[in-house]
Protein backbone atom coordinates (compact mmCIF):
# COMPACT_ATOMS: atom_id res chain seq x y z
CA UNK A 1 0.00 0.00 0.00
CA UNK A 2 1.71 3.27 -1.25
CA UNK A 3 0.27 6.41 1.05
CA UNK A 4 1.89 9.57 1.41
CA UNK A 5 3.23 8.96 4.72
CA UNK A 6 2.10 12.32 5.79
CA UNK A 7 -1.17 11.78 5.35
CA UNK A 8 -1.44 8.79 8.12
CA UNK A 9 0.76 11.07 10.82
CA UNK A 10 -0.83 10.82 14.13
CA UNK A 11 -0.59 13.32 16.56
CA UNK A 12 0.02 11.58 20.35
CA UNK A 13 -3.16 11.91 21.48
CA UNK A 14 -4.56 10.39 18.61
CA UNK A 15 -2.41 7.61 18.98
CA UNK A 16 -3.37 7.10 22.34
CA UNK A 17 -6.94 7.67 21.76
CA UNK A 18 -6.76 5.00 19.31
CA UNK A 19 -4.51 2.51 21.05
CA UNK A 20 -6.92 2.91 23.99
CA UNK A 21 -10.14 2.06 21.77
CA UNK A 22 -8.33 -0.98 20.62
CA UNK A 23 -7.65 -2.09 23.82
CA UNK A 24 -11.10 -1.48 25.22
CA UNK A 25 -12.30 -3.33 21.95
CA UNK A 26 -10.02 -6.29 21.78
CA UNK A 27 -10.56 -6.63 26.21
CA UNK A 28 -14.36 -7.39 25.20
CA UNK A 29 -13.37 -9.83 22.67
CA UNK A 30 -10.37 -11.87 24.48
CA UNK A 31 -11.89 -11.22 27.98
CA UNK A 32 -13.52 -15.11 28.13
CA UNK A 33 -10.45 -16.41 26.72
CA UNK A 34 -8.18 -14.83 29.33
CA UNK A 35 -10.77 -15.97 31.74
CA UNK A 36 -10.88 -19.12 30.66
CA UNK A 37 -7.20 -19.99 30.32
CA UNK A 38 -6.68 -18.74 34.31
CA UNK A 39 -9.16 -20.72 35.30
CA UNK A 40 -7.67 -23.75 33.82
CA UNK A 41 -5.01 -23.29 35.67
CA UNK A 42 -6.67 -23.01 39.29
CA UNK A 43 -7.56 -25.71 41.24
CA UNK A 44 -11.12 -26.63 41.82
CA UNK A 45 -10.95 -25.13 45.36
CA UNK A 46 -9.68 -21.83 44.34
CA UNK A 47 -12.61 -21.59 41.73
CA UNK A 48 -15.19 -22.34 44.29
CA UNK A 49 -14.03 -19.69 46.86
CA UNK A 50 -14.82 -16.36 47.37
CA UNK A 51 -14.40 -13.15 47.09
CA UNK A 52 -13.49 -13.47 43.54
CA UNK A 53 -9.35 -13.43 42.47
CA UNK A 54 -8.22 -13.64 38.91
CA UNK A 55 -4.86 -14.48 39.51
CA UNK A 56 -4.68 -18.29 39.63
CA UNK A 57 -2.62 -18.48 42.70
CA UNK A 58 -0.56 -21.50 43.41
CA UNK A 59 -1.57 -22.32 39.58
CA UNK A 60 -0.76 -25.27 37.30
CA UNK A 61 -1.45 -27.50 34.73
CA UNK A 62 -2.65 -29.81 36.93
CA UNK A 63 -5.85 -29.77 35.11
CA UNK A 64 -4.34 -30.13 31.53
CA UNK A 65 -3.02 -34.04 33.15
CA UNK A 66 -6.31 -34.75 34.75
CA UNK A 67 -8.80 -33.75 32.02
CA UNK A 68 -7.54 -37.18 30.24
CA UNK A 69 -8.27 -38.94 33.07
CA UNK A 70 -11.82 -38.06 33.76
CA UNK A 71 -12.78 -38.11 30.30
CA UNK A 72 -10.94 -41.09 28.65
CA UNK A 73 -12.78 -40.61 25.25
CA UNK A 74 -11.69 -36.93 25.12
CA UNK A 75 -9.20 -37.30 22.36
CA UNK A 76 -11.93 -39.43 20.48
CA UNK A 77 -14.33 -36.53 20.76
CA UNK A 78 -11.42 -34.11 19.11
CA UNK A 79 -10.89 -36.69 16.40
CA UNK A 80 -14.52 -36.91 15.82
CA UNK A 81 -14.88 -33.03 15.38
CA UNK A 82 -11.81 -33.06 12.81
CA UNK A 83 -13.20 -36.66 10.99
CA UNK A 84 -16.82 -34.57 10.04
CA UNK A 85 -15.25 -31.24 9.20
CA UNK A 86 -12.77 -33.09 6.88
CA UNK A 87 -15.68 -35.50 5.74
CA UNK A 88 -17.65 -32.49 5.41
CA UNK A 89 -14.81 -29.98 3.44
CA UNK A 90 -14.45 -32.66 1.13
CA UNK A 91 -18.20 -33.23 0.11
CA UNK A 92 -18.61 -29.29 0.23
CA UNK A 93 -15.67 -29.26 -2.33
CA UNK A 94 -16.73 -31.76 -4.99
CA UNK A 95 -20.16 -30.24 -5.06
CA UNK A 96 -19.32 -26.79 -4.98
CA UNK A 97 -16.25 -26.49 -7.63
CA UNK A 98 -18.26 -27.32 -10.22
CA UNK A 99 -21.54 -25.68 -9.50
CA UNK A 100 -19.86 -22.49 -8.62
CA UNK A 101 -17.86 -22.46 -12.35
CA UNK A 102 -21.28 -22.74 -13.62
CA UNK A 103 -22.41 -19.66 -12.05
CA UNK A 104 -19.57 -17.56 -13.02
CA UNK A 105 -19.56 -18.48 -16.48
CA UNK A 106 -22.98 -19.27 -17.66
CA UNK A 107 -25.97 -17.22 -17.88
CA UNK A 108 -28.98 -19.00 -19.04
CA UNK A 109 -32.55 -18.94 -18.12
CA UNK A 110 -33.14 -19.02 -14.60
CA UNK A 111 -29.44 -18.98 -13.30
CA UNK A 112 -29.73 -15.84 -11.66
CA UNK A 113 -33.34 -17.10 -9.84
CA UNK A 114 -31.04 -20.56 -9.23
CA UNK A 115 -28.11 -18.46 -7.32
CA UNK A 116 -30.69 -16.31 -5.48
CA UNK A 117 -32.13 -19.74 -4.66
CA UNK A 118 -28.70 -20.95 -3.18
CA UNK A 119 -28.02 -17.94 -1.15
CA UNK A 120 -31.50 -18.19 0.37
CA UNK A 121 -30.42 -21.41 1.92
CA UNK A 122 -28.39 -19.45 4.20
CA UNK A 123 -31.48 -18.07 5.85
CA UNK A 124 -32.66 -20.86 7.33
CA UNK A 125 -30.56 -22.10 10.04
CA UNK A 126 -30.94 -26.36 10.64
CA UNK A 127 -32.67 -25.03 13.51
CA UNK A 128 -35.65 -24.31 11.91
CA UNK A 129 -35.58 -27.59 9.81
CA UNK A 130 -35.06 -29.70 12.50
CA UNK A 131 -37.99 -31.48 12.70
CA UNK A 132 -38.22 -32.79 9.25
CA UNK A 133 -34.32 -33.53 9.13
CA UNK A 134 -34.63 -35.55 11.93
CA UNK A 135 -37.54 -37.60 10.57
CA UNK A 136 -35.38 -37.63 7.40
CA UNK A 137 -32.18 -39.03 8.35
CA UNK A 138 -34.76 -41.33 10.86
CA UNK A 139 -35.84 -42.96 7.33
CA UNK A 140 -32.45 -42.39 5.90
CA UNK A 141 -31.31 -44.98 8.70
CA UNK A 142 -28.62 -42.89 9.62
CA UNK A 143 -29.25 -41.33 13.41
CA UNK A 144 -26.49 -41.83 15.33
CA UNK A 145 -23.87 -42.32 13.08
CA UNK A 146 -21.48 -39.97 11.39
CA UNK A 147 -23.74 -39.04 8.53
CA UNK A 148 -26.60 -37.69 10.71
CA UNK A 149 -23.98 -34.89 11.48
CA UNK A 150 -22.11 -34.59 8.07
CA UNK A 151 -25.24 -34.79 5.69
CA UNK A 152 -27.09 -31.43 7.10
CA UNK A 153 -23.55 -30.23 7.99
CA UNK A 154 -22.86 -30.02 4.06
CA UNK A 155 -26.13 -28.36 2.95
CA UNK A 156 -25.81 -25.66 5.49
CA UNK A 157 -22.21 -24.63 4.00
CA UNK A 158 -22.75 -24.96 0.21
CA UNK A 159 -24.35 -21.48 -0.12
CA UNK A 160 -21.36 -19.47 0.86
CA UNK A 161 -19.02 -21.23 -0.45
CA UNK A 162 -20.51 -21.36 -3.66
CA UNK A 163 -21.14 -17.38 -3.49
CA UNK A 164 -16.96 -17.14 -2.55
CA UNK A 165 -15.70 -19.18 -4.99
CA UNK A 166 -17.98 -17.23 -7.83
CA UNK A 167 -16.65 -14.64 -6.90
CA UNK A 168 -12.98 -15.86 -7.35
CA UNK A 169 -13.95 -17.80 -10.39
CA UNK A 170 -15.35 -14.38 -11.96
CA UNK A 171 -11.76 -13.21 -11.69
CA UNK A 172 -10.11 -15.31 -13.76
CA UNK A 173 -10.04 -14.45 -17.47
CA UNK A 174 -12.96 -15.54 -19.76
CA UNK A 175 -10.03 -15.23 -23.18
CA UNK A 176 -8.39 -18.52 -20.95
CA UNK A 177 -11.32 -20.42 -21.67
CA UNK A 178 -12.20 -19.65 -24.90
CA UNK A 179 -8.75 -20.14 -25.98
CA UNK A 180 -8.80 -23.67 -24.85
CA UNK A 181 -12.35 -23.90 -26.66
CA UNK A 182 -11.00 -22.81 -30.02
CA UNK A 183 -8.40 -25.34 -29.68
CA UNK A 184 -11.07 -27.64 -29.52
CA UNK A 185 -10.73 -28.74 -26.16
CA UNK A 186 -14.58 -29.90 -24.62
CA UNK A 187 -15.86 -28.40 -22.13
CA UNK A 188 -14.70 -30.21 -19.28
CA UNK A 189 -11.13 -30.67 -20.05
CA UNK A 190 -11.43 -27.00 -19.61
CA UNK A 191 -12.32 -27.02 -16.68
CA UNK A 192 -10.24 -29.39 -15.27
CA UNK A 193 -7.19 -28.80 -17.03
CA UNK A 194 -7.00 -24.95 -17.47
CA UNK A 195 -9.74 -23.43 -14.82
CA UNK A 196 -8.82 -26.04 -11.64
CA UNK A 197 -4.97 -25.63 -11.52
CA UNK A 198 -5.54 -21.69 -11.73
CA UNK A 199 -8.43 -21.52 -8.95
CA UNK A 200 -6.41 -23.28 -6.42
CA UNK A 201 -6.23 -20.62 -4.36
CA UNK A 202 -9.48 -19.66 -3.95
CA UNK A 203 -10.49 -23.40 -3.64
CA UNK A 204 -7.98 -23.68 -0.60
CA UNK A 205 -9.65 -20.68 0.77
CA UNK A 206 -13.18 -22.00 0.22
CA UNK A 207 -11.86 -25.42 1.96
CA UNK A 208 -10.31 -24.08 5.07
CA UNK A 209 -13.49 -21.31 5.51
CA UNK A 210 -15.59 -24.04 4.90
CA UNK A 211 -13.62 -26.66 7.56
CA UNK A 212 -13.58 -23.75 9.83
CA UNK A 213 -17.60 -23.26 9.65
CA UNK A 214 -18.13 -26.94 10.03
CA UNK A 215 -15.67 -27.45 13.10
CA UNK A 216 -17.29 -24.00 14.69
CA UNK A 217 -20.66 -25.45 14.63
CA UNK A 218 -21.11 -28.56 15.04
CA UNK A 219 -23.31 -28.20 17.81
CA UNK A 220 -27.17 -28.48 17.25
CA UNK A 221 -27.18 -31.17 14.78
CA UNK A 222 -25.13 -33.03 17.26
CA UNK A 223 -27.09 -32.58 19.77
CA UNK A 224 -30.22 -33.82 17.98
CA UNK A 225 -29.57 -36.28 15.69
CA UNK A 226 -26.53 -38.37 17.68
CA UNK A 227 -26.69 -39.93 21.20
CA UNK A 228 -23.91 -42.23 20.67
CA UNK A 229 -21.02 -41.39 22.53
CA UNK A 230 -18.38 -42.90 20.48
CA UNK A 231 -19.50 -40.48 17.74
CA UNK A 232 -19.86 -37.16 19.87
CA UNK A 233 -17.79 -34.09 18.08
CA UNK A 234 -15.87 -31.60 20.59
CA UNK A 235 -18.86 -29.53 21.96
CA UNK A 236 -21.13 -32.11 23.04
CA UNK A 237 -18.10 -34.03 24.25
CA UNK A 238 -17.10 -31.22 26.58
CA UNK A 239 -20.64 -31.61 29.09
CA UNK A 240 -18.97 -34.93 29.97
CA UNK A 241 -17.18 -32.77 32.12
CA UNK A 242 -20.38 -31.44 33.71
CA UNK A 243 -20.87 -33.72 36.46
CA UNK A 244 -24.03 -34.69 38.75
CA UNK A 245 -22.97 -32.41 41.43
CA UNK A 246 -20.93 -30.10 39.49
CA UNK A 247 -19.27 -28.96 36.54
CA UNK A 248 -15.72 -29.48 36.64
CA UNK A 249 -14.78 -26.19 35.28
CA UNK A 250 -11.01 -26.34 35.08
CA UNK A 251 -10.97 -29.35 33.57
CA UNK A 252 -13.70 -27.95 30.71
CA UNK A 253 -11.71 -25.04 30.10
CA UNK A 254 -8.45 -27.08 29.89
CA UNK A 255 -10.44 -29.41 27.50
CA UNK A 256 -11.26 -26.74 25.55
CA UNK A 257 -8.13 -25.16 25.19
CA UNK A 258 -6.94 -28.17 24.13
CA UNK A 259 -9.91 -28.53 21.75
CA UNK A 260 -9.61 -24.93 20.37
CA UNK A 261 -5.48 -25.08 19.72
CA UNK A 262 -5.79 -27.20 16.17
CA UNK A 263 -8.41 -23.95 15.20
CA UNK A 264 -5.97 -21.22 16.63
CA UNK A 265 -3.23 -22.83 15.03
CA UNK A 266 -4.91 -23.05 11.52
CA UNK A 267 -5.63 -19.15 12.20
CA UNK A 268 -1.94 -18.40 12.39
CA UNK A 269 -0.92 -20.33 9.86
CA UNK A 270 -4.10 -19.11 7.46
CA UNK A 271 -4.43 -15.11 8.51
CA UNK A 272 -3.55 -14.39 5.45
CA UNK A 273 -6.15 -16.39 3.35
CA UNK A 274 -8.73 -16.11 5.98
CA UNK A 275 -9.41 -12.85 6.48
CA UNK A 276 -9.77 -12.39 2.23
CA UNK A 277 -11.65 -15.19 2.28
CA UNK A 278 -14.07 -14.30 5.18
CA UNK A 279 -14.63 -11.10 3.72
CA UNK A 280 -14.37 -11.35 -0.55
CA UNK A 281 -17.52 -13.67 -0.43
CA UNK A 282 -19.67 -10.22 1.02
CA UNK A 283 -17.73 -7.37 -0.53
CA UNK A 284 -18.51 -6.29 -4.16
CA UNK A 285 -15.51 -6.63 -6.31
CA UNK B 1 -23.85 -13.62 -27.47
CA UNK B 2 -26.48 -16.37 -28.05
CA UNK B 3 -26.08 -19.57 -25.62
CA UNK B 4 -25.98 -22.74 -27.27
CA UNK B 5 -27.52 -25.43 -26.10
CA UNK B 6 -24.75 -27.98 -25.10
CA UNK B 7 -23.27 -25.08 -23.02
CA UNK B 8 -26.76 -24.33 -21.35
CA UNK B 9 -26.63 -28.81 -20.87
CA UNK B 10 -22.90 -28.93 -19.39
CA UNK B 11 -24.12 -25.96 -17.17
CA UNK B 12 -26.69 -28.02 -15.74
CA UNK B 13 -24.41 -30.87 -15.88
CA UNK B 14 -22.13 -29.00 -13.07
CA UNK B 15 -24.90 -27.58 -11.22
CA UNK B 16 -27.01 -31.39 -10.64
CA UNK B 17 -25.37 -32.44 -7.70
CA UNK B 18 -25.25 -29.42 -5.88
CA UNK B 19 -29.11 -28.61 -6.64
CA UNK B 20 -29.83 -32.19 -5.85
CA UNK B 21 -28.36 -31.82 -2.25
CA UNK B 22 -29.84 -29.09 -1.80
CA UNK B 23 -33.46 -29.68 -2.82
CA UNK B 24 -33.46 -33.10 -0.49
CA UNK B 25 -32.02 -31.68 2.52
CA UNK B 26 -33.30 -28.16 2.56
CA UNK B 27 -35.97 -27.64 0.21
CA UNK B 28 -37.40 -30.77 0.78
CA UNK B 29 -37.74 -30.35 4.38
CA UNK B 30 -39.18 -26.73 4.01
CA UNK B 31 -42.21 -28.55 2.15
CA UNK B 32 -42.21 -31.23 4.84
CA UNK B 33 -42.38 -28.93 7.39
CA UNK B 34 -45.11 -27.24 5.98
CA UNK B 35 -46.93 -30.37 5.89
CA UNK B 36 -46.07 -30.97 8.98
CA UNK B 37 -47.32 -28.32 10.46
CA UNK B 38 -51.38 -29.64 9.60
CA UNK B 39 -50.98 -32.47 11.27
CA UNK B 40 -50.69 -34.12 14.62
CA UNK B 41 -47.37 -35.61 13.98
CA UNK B 42 -45.47 -37.21 17.06
CA UNK B 43 -44.36 -40.26 18.29
CA UNK B 44 -47.20 -42.37 17.75
CA UNK B 45 -47.16 -44.20 14.36
CA UNK B 46 -50.41 -42.70 12.91
CA UNK B 47 -50.62 -39.65 11.80
CA UNK B 48 -53.89 -37.57 10.93
CA UNK B 49 -54.74 -34.15 9.41
CA UNK B 50 -55.87 -31.57 12.03
CA UNK B 51 -56.07 -28.51 9.67
CA UNK B 52 -54.90 -25.16 11.29
CA UNK B 53 -55.33 -26.76 14.92
CA UNK B 54 -52.12 -26.49 15.50
CA UNK B 55 -51.73 -22.67 14.49
CA UNK B 56 -54.70 -21.91 16.51
CA UNK B 57 -52.97 -23.24 19.63
CA UNK B 58 -49.80 -20.88 19.22
CA UNK B 59 -52.01 -17.66 18.74
CA UNK B 60 -52.32 -17.28 22.39
CA UNK B 61 -51.20 -14.32 24.85
CA UNK B 62 -48.21 -16.63 25.68
CA UNK B 63 -46.57 -17.16 21.78
CA UNK B 64 -47.71 -13.60 21.22
CA UNK B 65 -44.60 -13.16 23.81
CA UNK B 66 -42.34 -14.95 22.61
CA UNK B 67 -42.52 -13.47 19.18
CA UNK B 68 -42.19 -10.00 21.00
CA UNK B 69 -39.19 -10.90 22.65
CA UNK B 70 -37.60 -12.46 19.61
CA UNK B 71 -37.72 -9.24 18.08
CA UNK B 72 -36.73 -7.31 20.98
CA UNK B 73 -33.80 -9.64 21.66
CA UNK B 74 -32.78 -10.00 18.01
CA UNK B 75 -32.82 -5.93 17.40
CA UNK B 76 -31.17 -5.09 20.49
CA UNK B 77 -28.64 -8.25 19.56
CA UNK B 78 -27.73 -6.53 16.26
CA UNK B 79 -27.71 -2.85 16.90
CA UNK B 80 -24.80 -3.47 19.58
CA UNK B 81 -23.24 -5.80 17.22
CA UNK B 82 -23.15 -2.96 14.42
CA UNK B 83 -21.99 -0.52 16.98
CA UNK B 84 -19.28 -2.47 19.03
CA UNK B 85 -18.53 -4.31 15.18
CA UNK B 86 -17.81 -1.09 13.61
CA UNK B 87 -16.13 1.22 16.39
CA UNK B 88 -13.58 -2.21 16.04
CA UNK B 89 -13.23 -1.83 12.87
CA UNK B 90 -12.77 1.97 12.55
CA UNK B 91 -9.82 1.69 15.31
CA UNK B 92 -8.66 -1.63 13.53
CA UNK B 93 -8.50 0.80 10.37
CA UNK B 94 -5.85 3.07 11.79
CA UNK B 95 -2.87 2.78 10.43
CA UNK B 96 -0.76 2.44 13.40
CA UNK B 97 2.12 -0.08 14.07
CA UNK B 98 0.62 -4.21 15.49
CA UNK B 99 -2.82 -3.52 13.80
CA UNK B 100 -1.92 -7.01 11.63
CA UNK B 101 -2.01 -8.57 14.88
CA UNK B 102 -4.72 -6.85 16.27
CA UNK B 103 -6.58 -8.10 13.65
CA UNK B 104 -6.09 -11.46 14.13
CA UNK B 105 -7.04 -11.13 17.48
CA UNK B 106 -10.55 -9.93 16.94
CA UNK B 107 -10.92 -13.52 15.22
CA UNK B 108 -11.35 -16.07 17.88
CA UNK B 109 -15.00 -15.89 19.12
CA UNK B 110 -16.18 -16.76 15.45
CA UNK B 111 -13.21 -19.19 14.72
CA UNK B 112 -13.52 -21.36 17.91
CA UNK B 113 -16.67 -23.59 18.74
CA UNK B 114 -18.91 -22.03 19.54
CA UNK B 115 -20.39 -23.62 22.14
CA UNK B 116 -16.46 -23.39 23.90
CA UNK B 117 -17.17 -19.88 23.86
CA UNK B 118 -20.53 -20.21 25.21
CA UNK B 119 -18.99 -22.01 28.09
CA UNK B 120 -16.64 -19.98 29.20
CA UNK B 121 -19.64 -16.94 29.27
CA UNK B 122 -21.23 -19.26 31.13
CA UNK B 123 -18.91 -19.23 33.74
CA UNK B 124 -18.21 -15.87 33.76
CA UNK B 125 -21.62 -15.07 34.44
CA UNK B 126 -21.57 -17.20 37.40
CA UNK B 127 -23.15 -15.84 40.72
CA UNK B 128 -21.06 -17.03 43.50
CA UNK B 129 -17.48 -17.49 42.19
CA UNK B 130 -17.97 -15.99 38.35
CA UNK B 131 -15.70 -13.27 36.99
CA UNK B 132 -18.23 -10.48 36.09
CA UNK B 133 -20.48 -10.91 39.22
CA UNK B 134 -17.01 -10.86 41.44
CA UNK B 135 -15.04 -8.24 39.88
CA UNK B 136 -18.37 -6.24 40.32
CA UNK B 137 -18.53 -7.03 44.03
CA UNK B 138 -14.33 -6.31 44.44
CA UNK B 139 -15.16 -3.16 43.25
CA UNK B 140 -18.38 -2.43 45.51
CA UNK B 141 -21.10 -1.90 42.35
CA UNK B 142 -22.68 -4.69 43.73
CA UNK B 143 -23.29 -5.43 47.18
CA UNK B 144 -24.22 -9.29 46.76
CA UNK B 145 -23.05 -11.99 44.48
CA UNK B 146 -25.75 -11.29 40.84
CA UNK B 147 -26.33 -15.09 39.31
CA UNK B 148 -26.72 -13.06 35.70
CA UNK B 149 -28.38 -16.54 34.52
CA UNK B 150 -30.94 -16.87 37.15
CA UNK B 151 -32.92 -13.54 36.87
CA UNK B 152 -34.87 -13.28 33.91
CA UNK B 153 -33.91 -9.80 33.25
CA UNK B 154 -30.21 -10.09 33.81
CA UNK B 155 -30.03 -13.78 31.80
CA UNK B 156 -32.43 -11.72 29.04
CA UNK B 157 -28.96 -9.09 28.70
CA UNK B 158 -26.73 -12.12 29.41
CA UNK B 159 -27.51 -14.25 26.25
CA UNK B 160 -28.03 -10.61 24.27
CA UNK B 161 -24.14 -10.06 25.32
CA UNK B 162 -22.96 -13.23 24.37
CA UNK B 163 -24.60 -13.38 20.74
CA UNK B 164 -23.02 -10.03 20.12
CA UNK B 165 -19.56 -11.05 21.32
CA UNK B 166 -19.84 -14.29 18.71
CA UNK B 167 -21.39 -11.33 15.67
CA UNK B 168 -18.94 -8.98 15.98
CA UNK B 169 -15.61 -9.95 14.97
CA UNK B 170 -18.00 -10.56 11.04
CA UNK B 171 -18.98 -7.58 11.48
CA UNK B 172 -15.40 -5.84 12.00
CA UNK B 173 -13.90 -7.79 9.55
CA UNK B 174 -16.49 -6.81 6.72
CA UNK B 175 -16.87 -3.10 7.55
CA UNK B 176 -12.92 -3.13 7.43
CA UNK B 177 -12.57 -5.08 3.82
CA UNK B 178 -15.80 -2.18 2.78
CA UNK B 179 -12.94 0.88 4.49
CA UNK B 180 -10.23 -0.32 2.89
CA UNK B 181 -12.38 -0.82 -0.55
CA UNK B 182 -12.88 3.21 -0.52
CA UNK B 183 -10.27 4.80 -2.94
CA UNK B 184 -7.37 6.40 -0.85
CA UNK B 185 -7.22 9.16 -3.52
CA UNK B 186 -10.35 10.35 -2.17
CA UNK B 187 -8.38 10.83 1.22
CA UNK B 188 -5.42 12.54 -0.25
CA UNK B 189 -7.55 14.93 -2.09
CA UNK B 190 -9.19 15.86 0.91
CA UNK B 191 -5.76 15.93 2.54
CA UNK B 192 -4.24 18.21 0.39
CA UNK B 193 -7.62 20.45 0.42
CA UNK B 194 -6.57 20.65 4.46
CA UNK B 195 -9.30 18.35 5.57
CA UNK B 196 -8.51 17.18 9.09
CA UNK B 197 -9.00 13.67 9.77
CA UNK B 198 -12.23 13.72 11.60
CA UNK B 199 -13.81 16.04 8.98
CA UNK B 200 -12.11 13.46 6.61
CA UNK B 201 -13.64 10.37 8.47
CA UNK B 202 -17.04 11.83 9.22
CA UNK B 203 -17.64 13.61 5.31
CA UNK B 204 -15.72 10.31 3.29
CA UNK B 205 -15.66 7.36 5.31
CA UNK B 206 -19.09 7.14 7.29
CA UNK B 207 -21.60 7.83 4.09
CA UNK B 208 -19.10 5.26 2.19
CA UNK B 209 -19.99 3.30 4.45
CA UNK B 210 -23.82 3.06 4.86
CA UNK B 211 -24.31 0.68 2.40
CA UNK B 212 -22.03 -1.92 3.97
CA UNK B 213 -23.76 -1.21 7.63
CA UNK B 214 -26.99 -1.63 5.90
CA UNK B 215 -26.02 -4.72 4.28
CA UNK B 216 -24.15 -5.91 7.44
CA UNK B 217 -27.67 -5.23 9.34
CA UNK B 218 -29.24 -7.33 7.29
CA UNK B 219 -27.15 -10.44 7.39
CA UNK B 220 -26.79 -10.04 10.61
CA UNK B 221 -30.24 -9.88 11.40
CA UNK B 222 -31.28 -12.87 9.85
CA UNK B 223 -28.13 -14.87 11.60
CA UNK B 224 -29.20 -13.37 15.02
CA UNK B 225 -32.88 -14.20 14.34
CA UNK B 226 -31.98 -17.76 13.71
CA UNK B 227 -29.50 -18.22 17.14
CA UNK B 228 -30.01 -20.84 18.80
CA UNK B 229 -26.89 -22.67 20.80
CA UNK B 230 -26.29 -19.25 22.42
CA UNK B 231 -29.46 -19.38 24.70
CA UNK B 232 -29.90 -22.92 24.60
CA UNK B 233 -26.22 -23.53 26.61
CA UNK B 234 -26.46 -20.85 28.76
CA UNK B 235 -30.65 -20.89 30.07
CA UNK B 236 -32.17 -23.67 27.15
CA UNK B 237 -34.74 -20.58 27.72
CA UNK B 238 -35.34 -20.17 30.91
CA UNK B 239 -36.02 -18.68 34.11
CA UNK B 240 -39.40 -19.12 33.30
CA UNK B 241 -39.05 -18.33 29.76
CA UNK B 242 -37.40 -15.16 29.80
CA UNK B 243 -35.08 -15.86 26.93
CA UNK B 244 -37.45 -18.39 25.01
CA UNK B 245 -37.03 -16.77 21.33
CA UNK B 246 -38.79 -17.99 18.65
CA UNK B 247 -36.42 -21.03 17.75
CA UNK B 248 -36.12 -22.17 21.10
CA UNK B 249 -39.47 -22.34 21.43
CA UNK B 250 -39.30 -24.35 18.74
CA UNK B 251 -37.04 -26.73 19.83
CA UNK B 252 -38.60 -27.41 22.99
CA UNK B 253 -41.93 -28.12 21.53
CA UNK B 254 -40.49 -30.04 18.50
CA UNK B 255 -37.49 -31.64 20.06
CA UNK B 256 -38.29 -31.75 23.82
CA UNK B 257 -41.86 -32.59 23.53
CA UNK B 258 -42.03 -34.50 20.64
CA UNK B 259 -44.91 -32.72 19.26
CA UNK B 260 -43.60 -32.30 15.48
CA UNK B 261 -46.86 -31.12 14.86
CA UNK B 262 -47.55 -27.85 17.03
CA UNK B 263 -43.48 -27.56 16.23
CA UNK B 264 -43.62 -27.75 12.76
CA UNK B 265 -46.58 -24.64 13.10
CA UNK B 266 -44.11 -22.77 15.11
CA UNK B 267 -41.27 -23.46 12.65
CA UNK B 268 -43.42 -22.13 9.74
CA UNK B 269 -43.97 -19.13 11.37
CA UNK B 270 -40.30 -18.09 12.01
CA UNK B 271 -39.63 -19.14 8.07
CA UNK B 272 -42.44 -16.30 6.92
CA UNK B 273 -40.27 -14.18 9.31
CA UNK B 274 -37.26 -15.06 7.90
CA UNK B 275 -38.49 -15.08 4.24
CA UNK B 276 -39.74 -11.64 4.71
CA UNK B 277 -35.80 -10.33 5.95
CA UNK B 278 -34.78 -12.14 2.84
CA UNK B 279 -36.92 -10.67 0.31
CA UNK B 280 -36.49 -7.01 2.11
CA UNK B 281 -32.75 -8.13 1.96
CA UNK B 282 -32.43 -8.60 -1.95
CA UNK B 283 -34.28 -5.70 -2.43
CA UNK B 284 -32.00 -3.33 -0.23
CA UNK B 285 -28.75 -5.03 -1.83
CA UNK B 286 -29.96 -4.90 -5.33
CA UNK B 287 -30.93 -1.04 -4.91
CA UNK B 288 -27.53 -0.51 -3.83
CA UNK B 289 -25.84 -2.14 -6.32
CA UNK B 290 -27.68 -0.20 -8.94
CA UNK B 291 -27.61 2.78 -7.09
CA UNK B 292 -23.55 2.42 -7.04
CA UNK B 293 -23.34 2.01 -10.96
CA UNK B 294 -25.51 5.05 -12.30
Amino acid sequence: MSQPAMINRYRWYELVGIYAGIFVFLAFILAPFVEGFSVSLKPLGLLFSSPYRFWPENGSFEAYRTMWVSVPGFARYIFNSFFISTIVTAVVLVLVVPSAYAFARFQFRGSGALLAAFLAVNMFSGAVLLIPLFRLMRSMGVLNTYFAMIVPGVAFLIPSAIWLLRTYMMRIPRELDEAAFVDGASHFYTLRRVILPIAMPGITVVAITTFIGSYAQQFIFALTFNSKTEYMPLPIGLYAYFGRQEVIWNELMAASFVGIAPAVILIFLMQRYLVAGLTAGAVKQ
Amino acid sequence: MSVRRSTVVFAWILLFPAVLYVTVIVAYPLVDTLILSFTDASLKKTTKWVGTANYDKIFNATFAEVIIRTFVWTAFSVAIKMIIGTFGAVMLNAAVPGRALFRVLTMPPWIVPMAIGIFMWGWMYNGQFGMISGMLQNWGLVDGPVAFLAHGSTAFWATIITDVWIGVPMVTLYMLASMQAIPQDLYEAAWTDGAGRFYRFRRITLPLLVPAMITMSMLSLIATFNSFDIIWILTQGGPNGDTTTMIIDTYRTAIGSKKYGEGAARAVLICIFLSIFCIVYFRVTHRLASGESR
